[in-house]
């Protein structure tokens, strides 16, 4: 049956690989918190509540199986967050990862911004395989040598060792959010960056970490007037001057930083108008966007909202050009989704290379894929039952009429505790990543 | 059969219906209302949002904790105890209430 891939209506997934616990009694550090790939694809990080980044790296094709694209294996792993505490609110800032964004790589070294709640660290992970031996004062284990048995002089060499792979914190980015951070973005300059909380934006240098710059604000004088919150920001994938952000009222806001240096003003804002005859006390909550994601080209933004991805066309503010129902069937299921706080999930959504696909979780371990071009769109699901190698993922379908057909699961079956929040999709190939709540998933088309 | 059952529904029961089935969304919101009669009118204004802003445990101050023994003694709490609309904030923690501390740190499983 046919999947949803980049511009062919035939793609099918396969399974590849599943890292992490097989027990179901989960850990809370082990929650993942963030996927992503980083630029070429070869590498795969993972944030979790812990507080720890574990990188995985492809292995290069192997002549033996050309059926396959390479397998990720463990790279690097480390602690990038530890909890903290804050004395004067009496509040405790959690280790949890909420973002890794890589920066293209410019050398051997390869860099990523990581951030918790309020604090974002700047990463180099580079390789070291050679190591000097042949020094004079010391031995080979580090000990200095008796200086009496010092006779002769040598120059010492660098020989060959076993890849190690190091991580070191180069910049920790700290103080600067009030409220906790959910989003960061690299500029395409290269060199700056952004990072939003819930009321504010601030522009970075990454070489300089003592200063930021404020370029968004909506914090009202009076707190009680507060009716939305800033809930995702990205910058322009091309445009340096230009990044957008989202709300908890549905709305996306575009802004050009040539304009002035506080952004408060809009150039443009994207709203899909309401039909005030529908509108409902879920209405507000379920229209938040929980994710906003420029298509690689730059033409388009997708955002998530709690029951459907919209694709916007960044030349026309008054509604999307698409909209994707991503699980309707819960429209008639709020109340209950309100009462267990699942209304208030957060999804994230992503773009496949060349902007024709886009993929975003759902409950029971479902992940949706919508084919823009072929108007298709398909149900597969993460699970450690359909995870022998290579075997070809079966589309799932979840029955909403009294009927329920065979293979199909009803409504009041899903697992609510099974959420896909976090998904990423490899640059350039059909790889994908999808996190259950502590394990990840890799998913590649199927090559003949 | 079916032309003697739909001449005996009235006006009401089929605007009802209608409603329903344009509206699966107010159909929740009655039952959640049912629920809950003290929730606010206004769901998606600053009581959620402060709630939201709030995030994260509070931990034991003794000072709080002592204004606000005293401020109970005064005055008589309402009584619903779980309401949608408090918000978190207002929840002076009792030495009971507090999380366990956390483990020490291990590696991620992932990389196992």
């Amino acid at each position: 049956m046919a999947g949803a891939g980049g511009g062919n209506s035939d793609v099918q997934w396969c399974f590849s690989q599943v890292k992490g616990a097989i027990d179901d009694d989960v850990a809370e550090a082990d929650i993942i918190s963030t996927v992503e790939f980083n630029h070429s694809g070869e590498l795969l990080a993972t944030g979790d509540k812990g507080g720890r980044v574990v990188i995985f790296q492809q292995e290069p094709e192997s002549k033996n199986q050309p059926q396959c694209r390479g397998e990720y294996n463990v790279y690097s792993t480390f602690q990038s967050h530890e909890p903290e505490f804050d004395y004067l609110k009496s509040l405790e800032i959690e280790e949890k990862i909420n973002k890794i964004r890589w920066l293209p790589q410019k050398n051997a070294a390869q860099f990523l911004l990581s951030t918790n709640d309020k604090t974002i660290k700047l990463w180099k992970i580079s390789e070291r395989d050679k190591r000097p031996e042949g020094y004079n004062l010391k031995e080979e284990d580090g000990r200095y040598r008796d200086l009496n048995t010092v006779t002769t002089l040598r120059v010492p060499v660098f020989r060959p060792m076993d890849l190690m792979v190091e991580a070191s914190p180069r910049r920790v980015f700290a103080n600067a959010h009030t409220y906790h951070i959910n989003s960061i973005s690299v500029n395409s300059d290269c060199e700056t960056y952004l990072s939003a909380d819930d009321l504010r934006i601030n522009l970075w240098n990454l070489e300089i970490n003592d200063r930021s710059f404020n370029i968004v604000d909506i914090k009202p004088t009076n707190m009680e007037e507060l009716t939305e919150v800033i809930t995702a920001a990205e910058f322009h994938p091309n445009q340096c001057n230009t990044f957008v952000y989202s709300s908890s009222k549905g709305t996306i806001r575009l802004c050009d930083m040539r304009a002035s240096a506080l952004c408060d003003q809009h150039a443009k804002q994207f709203e899909e108008p309401e039909d005030p005859n529908n509108r409902s006390f879920f209405s507000e909550i379920i229209s938040s966007i929980s994710d906003v994601k420029f298509s690689h080209s730059g033409r388009y933004m997708m955002t998530r909202d709690y029951l459907s991805v919209k694709i916007w066309d960044l030349n026309m503010e008054s509604r999307p050009v698409e909209t994707y129902q991503v699980h309707e069937y819960l429209r008639s299921k709020l109340c209950s989704l309100y009462e267990n706080d699942c209304i208030f999930d957060k999804f994230e959504c992503c773009w496949n290379g060349n902007d024709s696909v886009v993929m975003t979780g759902s409950y029971n371990n479902f992940f949706r894929m919508f084919d823009r071009g072929y108007r298709q769109d398909v149900t597969l699901e993460a699970s450690r039952e359909n995870s022998k190698p290579r075997s070809v993922l079966k589309p799932r379908k979840v029955s909403t009429g009294g009927k329920r057909k065979k293979d199909e699961i009803s409504v009041d079956s899903l697992d609510f505790n099974k959420k896909i929040l976090h998904t990423a999709w490899h640059p350039l190939d059909n790889i994908i990543a999808v996190a259950t709540t502590n394990n990840l998933y890799i998913f590649q088309e199927k090559l003949n | 059969m079916s032309e003697e059952v739909d001449g005996t529904r009235t006006a009401e029961e089929k605007q009802e219906m209608e409603d329903k089935v344009i509206s699966p969304e107010k159909a929740e919101e009655a039952k959640l209302k049912a629920r809950y009669p003290n929730l606010g009118a206004k769901p998606g204004g600053s009581d959620l949002l402060r709630k939201r802003l709030q995030k994260g445990p509070k931990y034991f101050d003794s000072g709080d904790y002592n204004m606000a023994k005293a401020k109970m003694k005064n005055k008589q709490l309402p009584s619903a105890p779980t309401e949608k609309t408090e918000i978190t904030g207002g929840h002076i923690p009792t030495p009971q209430d507090l999380p366990q501390r956390k483990t020490s740190i291990v590696a991620s499983k992932l990389a196992g």
